[in-house]
């Protein structure tokens, strides 16, 4: 558990120091992910060292995004003032992307011959 | 002595881990995927603040310790991702075309209709990010010039919405498949659809997580470039 939590902060860590030293425009956690990929396909790193951290932290994924949600409230003036932009633009555009990245998957899954029930 | 101890992290924190553990019981309780606990949480939290006239900067010294888990928890995707990469290697063209499908779409439509409905130009740029994870999303909205605070929320007010309906939009459109349907949560959705992805599907999930990324990354890339174009 605590190694598991130490890898996933070391390659976060690493992850940051690419991020900042390239000065790349992905996030060092992004970078991170792609870096734990690398090392476990290279069997640098055993998935049994990670997995349980991993996925306590997964099975919580969602509550880690609820402070940047109540954030929300210092802008209650900004979007009273713009709802309908704001709502409209957000609610339509979500169902967009679904509707175009599903039909979009299908399509060319189907198109190789898979079975898509 | 009561100031002290609100500003101080622990009031944060044990207020965020209790609405949520109370929501995440109304949910399971209930059964309802309208009590989405990242929303009921967001709405209470912000309900107690108000009620007791507590100000918001109070709040962040202890909500910044729980988005601090937000970072390994990003890197912590890989396990999924490793664990299913077999399926998803088998389906990694319509996965990347999809994904980048739906990031262009993404941008366009939040910032098209925000645009033709009169939105400042504040609020298109921090509303064009919208289905990408908060940490990238900040980034990108830095670079841009929006409000990135206001990208932060809006972000994962998107998040609650494609998680509340996400699958079931899914289905009604015909996308039942498990890793098309991840896919279509992930990128609209990010983190918090990928919370409720990885319930309905395991498939669904990982490949969620990793549209979660590969988003990110898209829009990191051809957002400022449109911005720089259009806007």
């Amino acid at each position: 558990m605590v190694r598991g939590m130490a890898i996933l902060l070391i390659m976060q860590l690493l992850g940051e120091v690419i991020s900042r030293g390239l000065k790349i425009p992905i996030p060092g956690n992004v970078i991170g992910m792609g870096l734990l990929l690398a090392a476990l396909g290279l069997g640098w790193i055993k998935v049994q060292w990670i997995q349980e951290a991993a996925e306590l932290l997964l099975a919580h994924l969602a509550l880690f995004f609820v402070p940047a949600g109540v954030g929300v409230m210092v802008y209650f003036d900004l979007i009273s003032a713009e709802w309908l932009p704001i709502v409209t633009a957000m609610v339509l555009s979500t169902f967009v992307v679904m509707a175009v990245t599903g039909r979009v998957a299908l399509r060319l899954d189907r198109r190789r011959g898979a079975d898509d029930r | 002595m009561i100031d002290e101890l609100l500003y101080s992290p622990l009031f944060g924190v044990a207020l965020t881990l209790a609405c949520y553990a109370l929501a995440q019981k109304l949910y399971v309780r209930t059964g309802s995927i309208f009590f989405n606990p990242v929303a009921v949480s967001i709405v209470a939290i912000i309900g107690f603040l108000l009620a007791f006239r507590i100000p918001h900067e109070a709040y962040v010294a202890g909500g910044r310790l729980v988005l601090f888990l937000l970072g390994p928890s990003v890197v912590a995707l890989a396990v999924p991702l490793y664990v299913r990469r077999r399926e998803i290697l088998e389906r990694k063209v319509p996965i990347l075309l999809g994904i980048t499908a739906g990031a262009l779409a993404s941008i366009l439509s939040a910032s098209g209709l925000a645009w033709l409905l009169g939105g400042s130009r504040e609020v298109i740029l921090s509303l064009a990010p919208k289905s990408v994870t908060t940490p990238i999303a900040i980034g990108i909205v830095e670079k841009i010039g929006g409000l990135p605070p206001l990208t932060a929320a809006l972000v994962v007010l998107t998040g609650c919405l494609g998680a509340i309906c996400g699958p079931e939009f899914c289905r009604l459109i015909g996308v039942r498949d498990p890793a098309a349907m991840g896919l279509a949560v992930g990128t609209a959705a990010h983190g918090i659809g990928t919370a409720r992805m990885l319930e309905v599907d395991r498939l669904g999930g990982a490949v969620s997580g990793l549209a979660i990324g590969l988003n990110g990354l898209i829009t990191a890339f051809i957002l400022p470039l449109i911005v720089a174009l259009f806007l």
